[in-house]
């Protein structure tokens, strides 16, 4: 018997979008030099609000502002820094259902993912470095590590709140203040993050909020007044930021892109690898630098394997982001959509097998059905771009060393997956794999106990986790 | 080739040698993972009209169980007859699938259910140990199916699994199954006394290569009962088991399911791992007897808009 699944709608009555923002500067909202742009629902096309842009006039302001308020925010004592992280955390879980709404709207992510993975995540990271704020004598780095000073923050559309949160919630506990810049497709939960900043009593200047495309970053971190500059987003964005502080005194982090290989043995738990496989490439639309895009599948298990996946697919719930049972939502911005119908047709171009679910997209919104592309070589560029979409090139291997070798075989080094019901091939397999992170029989999965980042020109540093201290102290 | 795949697999049930490695060379079951699996799963929002289909079907797919020493033959009838109609203010509401009782209260379930549409499962085989001998196991099925059961629901000899002594549990199973005749064979492979879900996934494959028509997660007199994790493992199992041998398994989800939401993410397991096949009371069965009535509560709000109190539904 068919089982159809009714609408199951998210309300949207927990947020109240303003028609118009402005810029958090120094605890208070202000108008921006630049001209306001515009934010819309990916999955509608629909305008969500105006949002002011900040020039380099509003930039050198919210940077004084976060050096005046760094003397006193960085004498405190850590237990007193420690009590507005855990209260800021508090009020995202008490606001979590308006933050969730408010990040699907203006990301095109299932509500399923921002309830469950995104704003959960964004609480625990709070709690976690507020736990850190008066006992960092005893990371590692010294009997009374300093703070940096002002921190420059660049973070990506992807996961817009989390990303604040990984940015922010160190650098404060640290006792630095900070700038941030969302991006401009997403710069909604910042904006409700500046507000929860007010409501938390956090001292004006110690959190600034500036909103505007690349330009305001690129003046933000430019900027001489800044001493840490902190970015996650695309290589190319991470290489120049490398080239405009080459020869300063500002510390940079830097995490960008990444080709992950999911790598699948014969003795593999198969039913638990489809799903690591779906979650590797399909959670957020493949929209997550650390996405395990590149499937590589011992070939004895290939048919069986693909079969199993292609069977799991045909089940994935692709459309309506606020309805609570969709599984993949809206790609986030028709200059996304055109990146990954590039690379798409250059996939078919080489010479890869295509296919696609059965799946009826909505008419309107930018959309694109989950992909994979079988008979990928690694000479393709679907095997060595990242295309930061919902595309799953499957490549085959028959050694653990030659699996090895072509998961290595990347520009990039941020991720990796290992999937085998043997742990000392576990082990053998994370000893030489390059990457950042090494998920074994799973993927995707985030913990602000554990450090992320990357090798190669997937960057530098870490966050997250004690190691997630360093880039805010100086060391 | 079905034929070949259906020969290759009685080669595997000849000897215990051939049944390990048959059962350990199935792929393994990461715990975390399933785990994580049916916890997404029973976050599928089932609202209007899919969560008054779901209801219904659910009911549809009740076994209606009384497995109590204190049983007697009133209130075996008077479960019958809330079995044939489960709201008596409400003609419309679908019967149960079937009434689930000791062997010796078979004829009064029988004769009370002469004529409806809803059938008689017997427990079997020293319920709910299994600790006898196999004859007493062939008699006991034997009693029950001579008093008019149409399904039987055995156990397996979990010591003798747990032992690796695969071929035992499936000799014993072939036995209940030729006593069974026309009658309908459910293991019950009692998962919580299997622990892990390797050994979940073993159990299930055993029992179909073994004859099983159904294959059902527990007794309800051990805890853990069914779990929507172990469910997901044997739902797996049918499915893969059809892709083998073309041969379609029921699966019956017994003990712990208490409310119509814990029902309801049984059917979505059920809808988006074996396919909407199983979605039909001769594959999915749900071992219940409080989750009845929750589930016609839960059908009169949907229809009325409101909650009548539990009085309003009838304890039998």
């Amino acid at each position: 018997m068919r089982f159809e699944y009714a609408p199951a709608p998210e309300s949207r009555d927990v947020v109240e979008i303003q028609p118009s923002y402005g810029l958090f500067i120094e605890g208070r909202f202000t108008d921006g030099g630049g001209a306001a742009f515009k934010t819309v629902n990916p999955a509608t096309e629909e305008t969500l609000a105006e949002v002011a842009r900040a020039d380099e006039a509003d930039v050198d302001r919210a940077v004084a502002a976060a050096r005046k308020a760094f003397g006193t925010w960085s004498a405190l004592p850590g237990a007193e820094r420690a009590k507005y992280l855990f209260r800021i955390a508090r009020i995202i879980q008490e606001r979590a259902r308006e933050l969730a709404v408010l990040e699907t709207l203006d990301n095109g992510k299932p509500i399923r993912e921002s309830r469950d993975v995104d704003v959960p995540l964004v609480a625990a990271h709070f709690f976690y470095y507020a736990g850190w704020a008066d006992k960092l004598a005893y990371a590692g780095f010294g009997p009374a590590p300093r703070p940096l000073g002002v921190a420059a923050q660049v973070i990506p559309w992807n996961f817009p709140l989390m990303m604040l949160a990984w940015k922010i919630a160190p650098a404060l506990a640290c006792g630095n203040t900070v700038v941030l810049k969302p991006a401009e497709t997403t710069p909604l939960t910042a904006l409700a993050f500046a507000e929860i900043c007010v409501q938390a009593g956090l001292p004006a200047g110690v959190v600034n909020i500036v909103t505007g495309p690349g330009a305001t970053g690129a003046a933000l971190v430019a900027h001489p007044g800044v001493d840490k500059v902190a970015f996650t987003g695309s290589t190319r964005v991470g290489r120049e930021i490398a080239r405009t502080v080459a020869g300063g005194r500002k510390k940079v982090t830097l995490e960008l892109g990444g080709k992950a290989a999911n790598i699948v043995f014969e003795d593999a738990p198969l039913d638990q690898a489809v799903e690591g496989i779906v979650n590797g490439i399909f959670f957020n639309q493949g929209h997550v630098c650390c996405a395990g895009s590149r499937l590589l599948v011992a070939e004895p298990i290939q048919d069986e394997l693909l079969a199993a996946l292609r069977r799991r697919l045909a089940t994935l719930r692709v459309g309506d982001p606020m309805d609570k049972n969709t599984d993949v939502g809206a790609i986030n911005s028709a200059a996304q959509l055109a990146r990954i119908t590039e690379l798409v047709e250059a996939g078919e171009a080489e010479g890869a097998t295509r296919w696609s679910p059965a799946c009826d997209l909505p008419e309107r919104g930018y959309w694109f059905a989950p992909t994979v592309f079988t008979g990928v070589a690694q000479s393709h560029r679907i095997a060595r771009e990242e295309v930061f979409g919902p595309v799953l090139s499957v490549l085959t291997f028959r050694t653990p060393a030659e699996a090895v070798e072509k998961a290595n075989n990347t520009p990039y080094g941020l991720s990796a997956g290992v999937w085998t019901e043997k742990g000392s091939r576990i082990l053998w397999m994370a000893d030489r794999l390059r990457a950042g992170v090494v998920w074994a029989n799973t993927f995707n999965r985030f913990d602000p106990v554990s450090p992320f980042g990357g090798y190669k020109e997937s960057g530098y540093g870490r966050e997250g986790g004690r190691h997630g201290l360093e880039a805010y102290l100086d060391v | 080739m079905v034929s070949t795949l259906t020969t290759a697999f009685a080669d595997v049930v000849s000897s215990n040698a051939t049944l390990r490695a048959f059962l350990r060379g199935l792929p393994g079951v990461d715990r975390v993972g399933a785990d994580q699996r049916a916890a997404m799963l029973s976050t599928r929002s089932i609202k209007t009209t899919a969560k008054a289909q779901a209801i219904d079907l659910a009911i549809g797919m009740v076994d209606l169980t009384t497995l109590e020493g204190a049983d007697t033959p009133g209130k075996v009838r008077a479960m019958c007859a809330k079995a044939v109609r489960p709201d008596p203010a409400d003609p419309a509401a679908p019967h149960v699938a079937a009434v689930c009782v000791y062997p010796d209260l078979v004829a009064v379930a029988a004769e009370a259910l002469v004529g409806s549409p809803v059938k008689v499962a017997s427990v079997s085989t020293a319920f709910p140990s299994g600790r006898s001998s196999l004859d007493v196991k062939v008699a006991d099925t034997a009693l029950a199916v001579a008093a008019g059961a149409a399904e039987i629901d055995m156990v397996i000899d979990r010591g003798a699994f747990l032992a690796g002594d695969y071929r035992k549990v499936a000799d014993e199973i072939a036995a209940i199954k030729q006593a069974c005749g026309a009658a309908h064979l459910k293991v019950i492979l009692e998962t919580g006394e299997l622990a892990t879900y390797d050994n979940v996934r073993r159990a299930s494959w055993l029992a179909m290569l073994s004859g099983a028509d159904f294959i059902k997660t527990s007794t309800g007199k051990v805890s853990p009962a069914a779990t929507l994790p172990v469910t997901l493992v044997m739902l797996e199992a049918v499915r893969d088991h059809r892709a083998a041998t073309g041969r379609m398994v029921g699966v019956k989800a017994a003990g712990g399911i208490r409310t119509a939401k814990d029902a309801i993410r049984y059917l979505i397991l059920v809808s988006e791992t074996a396919g909407e096949e199983w979605l039909d009371a001769a594959w999915f069965r749900l071992g219940a007897s409080s989750l009845l009535n929750d589930l016609l509560m839960q059908r009169q709000k949907l229809a009325t808009g409101r909650y009548a109190g539990p009085d309003y539904f009838t304890l039998d």
